[in-house]
């Protein structure tokens, strides 16, 4: 086991009250010792992203996750603007923007379609790896390291069983990466981080 | 007089309303006591500084009358004054008419002659228009609804003090065989020799000849004037209109007071009507309380201690008699919960009208000399006694009133378990009770104002008149029972108080605020309310945006920045709120409190920068480092 890490997860969810998986995964992490959850839509009703406060939380933490659902195969408004505003050059880019190196990013969706959908041959033609694509480079030009995502697919039909199934693997992933579970080499060779608990469970 | 003596008399009345006015207010008697006291000082009973030449000064000082009438006027449109028409000719003339009989007939009671009982009724029927009003917009009560039915009454009175010029001579006669001696007849002004209908014309040319100078010359003589830039002239000639309609009324036997009343009314919606307000002012002001000052100066102490008990009899039942009347009428015209009460004490005196009633009477041989320096007497104290009912209404009986009207009369309330209460439905919290209805939240709506009350529930709102000060009040309301609390009435202290009340008795309610200013804020902090809306700052705050706008910068840059300045204030407010908590002892005066607010804000406001910070979407060290990188391997083709 290594040194323990710190979780920040930016959640985005603009119909919180409508949702029920994200509600469920979000409240299997709630309250979890050194997991902080920062609900963008919730502190920043009006978009006015107070960027200091923003990057104090990065630098706090070892591993940033973008959890929210999969809108138009990307994130939430709100998650752009957090990202256009906060990975300031010079912050987290360019010559001078040191401050997330070596830090973990991973990216926790859901999707409506089922993983079939998501190929080549089905409805999407790609595969939600490929629409991450955006996070997978900001993450990269930002020193990180990107993880595979923790996905959540069929939510329009997913059951209440499943939901809490999927609840548990979240919080296995979210606990075992802060208890330094995981090393970089787990990650290697899997689609998504599911794997990592599906594998275990 | 010799200039000497003028500049000395200046001085006296200068130094004794400096010294006493001020001392009044701060003891909280009200600015009319002050002028009282003051005249009693400087009066031949305590100093003997002034002496005999005070009647003159009255008769000087009550063109202040005048000109408080015309800025009156000059504040009430027609079409206003066309709405108040039931409450000034119902509710004033049935005050004056009541009032005259029953006073009539208690004289009678005392033995007094059939005439000399009803010259007694007509004088006494009258009140202070010089004292009520003064007092009504010391007190802020001019929008009130008993200080506008009060309005109406001295407007009538002020019309009926002009019949009742004409009355008195014919009064004097009554029982003598005698008919009117000339020089009996003379002394009315010159226009009871006349038959009525010609009298009619003369009134309805006169007031026609105001509208008109009003109406089309006085514009036309404005703008000449203002155009040449003197201010002095400007005053001038707004003076020498309100005493040339004043002494043209007097000429005719007409109320000064009325017909510089309808000039100020035929102004109002005139382009110099703030310029003219303005202008005005401060010499009705200053005449109004030389008026006081002479009326406290004419107090006869050696009557006084002669027959004190029966001059106070008198003061009392003449109070006693208008205050009944006026206090049945106010309720029969629809003035219920404690303003009833307020109504009648404010107009219980009797009238500066009734010095010039009360000598011309003695003209007419209606009274001798001592009933008229006793009739006098009783008039000047019951003006000095209505600054008191005053006080004695706000100390003693709107308590009891609020009490008593806590009790559930129509405002029952039926849904005492809704999650929100919200007290205050004006302007502010109209906006809140609107969105809160909208979606389909239970609200239960608390506000002190009547009329208010009984619009909004013609449109469906379910709203309780209360005072949400009192206890009782809110626990009707199911305090208990309730979620949250939105104060956001205008009553800024009342609401303090309810809060604090609130947080200790009921600290499971949300309490939301709205504040004054930032001190206001910080008294809520204090309280550990947290939820605290500056009344202004965002309404403001937008239209910086929108203004910025206007002046060339793109929408949402406008809207950013007005974002950044809010979200800044936000931050200085949080930081002043601890100074302030250091050192909140120090004694922070009403008048400073806004400048040491600005000050505050600007000083802190140096240690920020309120301009986007560094993070916008368009940043320059990425174009710079971006450039050096080109410098250096310009092959190389970057992202």
């Amino acid at each position: 086991m290594t040194d323990e890490m710190k979780i920040l997860i930016l959640f985005a969810h603009p119909a919180f009250h409508k949702s029920i998986i994200n509600r469920a995964l979000l409240d299997a992490v709630r309250g979890l010792e050194n997991v902080t959850i920062n609900e963008l839509y919730e502190n920043y009703p009006d978009f006015f992203i107070d960027v200091e406060k923003e990057k104090k939380l990065l630098q706090e933490h070892d591993v940033i996750v973008w959890h929210h659902p999969f809108y138009w195969y990307s994130a939430p408004a709100i998650i752009k603007e957090w990202m256009d505003l906060v990975l300031q050059h010079g912050f987290a880019y360019g010559r001078n923007g040191f401050a997330l190196q070596g830090k973990w990013a991973m990216s926790a969706v859901s999707t409506g379609g089922r993983q079939e959908v998501y190929t080549a041959t089905g409805a999407n033609h790609f595969s939600v790896n490929q629409f991450l694509a955006p996070f997978n480079q900001s993450a990269t030009l930002c020193r990180m390291r990107y993880l595979p995502p923790f996905v959540t697919h069929g939510a329009h039909t997913i059951t209440q069983a499943e939901i809490e199934r999927q609840a548990a693997h979240y919080r296995e992933l979210i606990t075992g990466l802060r208890d330094g579970k995981y090393t970089e080499k787990d990650f290697e060779n899997i689609e998504y981080s599911n794997h990592l608990t599906l594998t275990n469970a | 007089m010799h200039n000497q003596d003028f500049f000395l008399q200046a001085l006296i009345y200068l130094g004794a309303t400096v010294v006493s006015v001020p001392l009044a207010k701060k003891l909280g008697l009200g600015s009319v006591l002050g002028y009282l006291l003051a005249g009693i000082l400087i009066g031949p009973f305590v100093l003997g500084l002034v002496g005999k030449e005070a009647g003159e000064v009255m008769h000087f000082a009550e063109f202040g009358v005048v000109l408080m009438l015309f800025i009156i006027g000059l504040e009430l449109e027609p079409s206003l004054l066309w709405k108040m028409r039931r409450s000034i000719f119902g509710l004033g003339g049935l005050q004056v008419l009541i009032t005259a009989i029953v006073i009539t007939f208690v004289a009678l009671a005392f033995k007094f002659q059939i005439n000399r009982a009803l010259a007694i009724g007509l004088i006494f029927a009258l009140s202070s228009t010089a004292i009520v009003l003064q007092t009504l917009s010391e007190k802020g009560l001019m929008r009130n609804i008993a200080g506008k039915s009060a309005f109406s009454v001295l407007l009538f009175q002020d019309m009926a003090v002009i019949p009742i010029l004409a009355l008195l001579p014919l009064i004097a006669t009554l029982g003598q065989p005698a008919t009117l001696s000339e020089s009996t007849l003379s002394k009315i002004g010159g226009m009871a020799q006349l038959p009525g209908w010609i009298q009619l014309l003369i009134i309805i040319g006169a007031i026609a000849a105001v509208v008109f100078i009003g109406r089309f010359m006085a514009r036309y003589v404005f703008r000449l004037i203002a155009e040449t830039g003197l201010h002095e002239v400007f005053v001038a000639l707004a003076l020498l209109m309100v005493i040339g309609i004043a002494l043209g009324m007097d000429k005719l036997g007409l109320s000064p007071a009325l017909g510089t009343f309808i000039a100020g009314v035929v102004l109002a919606d005139s382009e110099y009507r703030h310029e003219l307000e303005t202008t005005i002012d401060p010499f009705k002001g200053l005449l109004l309380g030389l008026f006081f000052i002479s009326v406290g100066a004419g107090i006869n102490f050696n009557l006084l201690i002669q027959n004190p008990g029966m001059i106070f009899f008198f003061v009392l039942l003449l109070i006693v008699i208008k205050f009944i009347v006026l206090l049945i009428l106010g309720r029969i015209f629809r003035l219920r919960k404690g303003f009833d009460f307020l109504f009648a004490f404010l107009l219980a005196q009797s009238s500066e009208f009734s010095f010039v009633l009360i000598s011309f009477s003695k003209q007419n041989q209606l009274f001798d000399e001592k009933t008229s320096s006793m009739l006098l007497m009783i008039v000047t104290l019951s003006m000095a006694v209505s600054p008191l009912l005053l006080i004695f209404n706000d100390k003693a009986v709107t308590p009891i009133m609020a009490r008593r009207y806590n009790k559930p009369e129509y405002d029952e309330m039926d849904e005492p378990e809704n999650p929100v209460i919200l007290a205050g439905f004006g302007r502010f919290g109209l906006v809140i009770g609107r969105m809160l209805l909208a979606n389909n939240i239970k609200v239960t709506i608390l506000d002190n104002n009547p009329t208010n009350v009984e619009v909004l529930r013609r449109y469906g709102f379910k709203l309780y008149f209360g005072d949400v000060t009192r206890p009782q009040m809110l626990e009707k309301a199911g305090i208990q029972k309730a979620r949250m609390l939105i104060l956001s009435m205008a009553e800024h202290d009342d609401a303090l108080k309810v809060a604090k009340y609130v947080r200790e008795k009921y600290p499971h309610v949300k309490i939301l605020a709205r504040a004054k200013d930032i001190f206001h804020t910080f008294e809520f902090y204090k309280l550990n309310v947290r939820s605290v809306q500056r009344e202004m700052f965002d309404s403001a705050n937008e239209m910086g945006a929108t203004a910025l706008t206007e002046l060339g910068f793109s929408r949402y840059e406008a809207y950013r920045t007005a974002r950044t300045f809010k979200h800044h204030e936000n931050q200085i407010t949080d930081e002043l709120y601890e100074h302030w908590l250091e050192d909140h002892n120090r004694f922070i005066e009403e008048t400073r409190r806004f400048s040491e607010q600005v000050s505050e804000t600007l000083q802190a406001e140096k240690d920020y920068l309120i301009h986007e910070s560094e993070c916008a979407w368009d940043v320059d060290t990425l174009k710079e480092e971006a450039l050096q990188k080109q410098q250096n391997t310009p092959s190389e083709n970057d992202t």
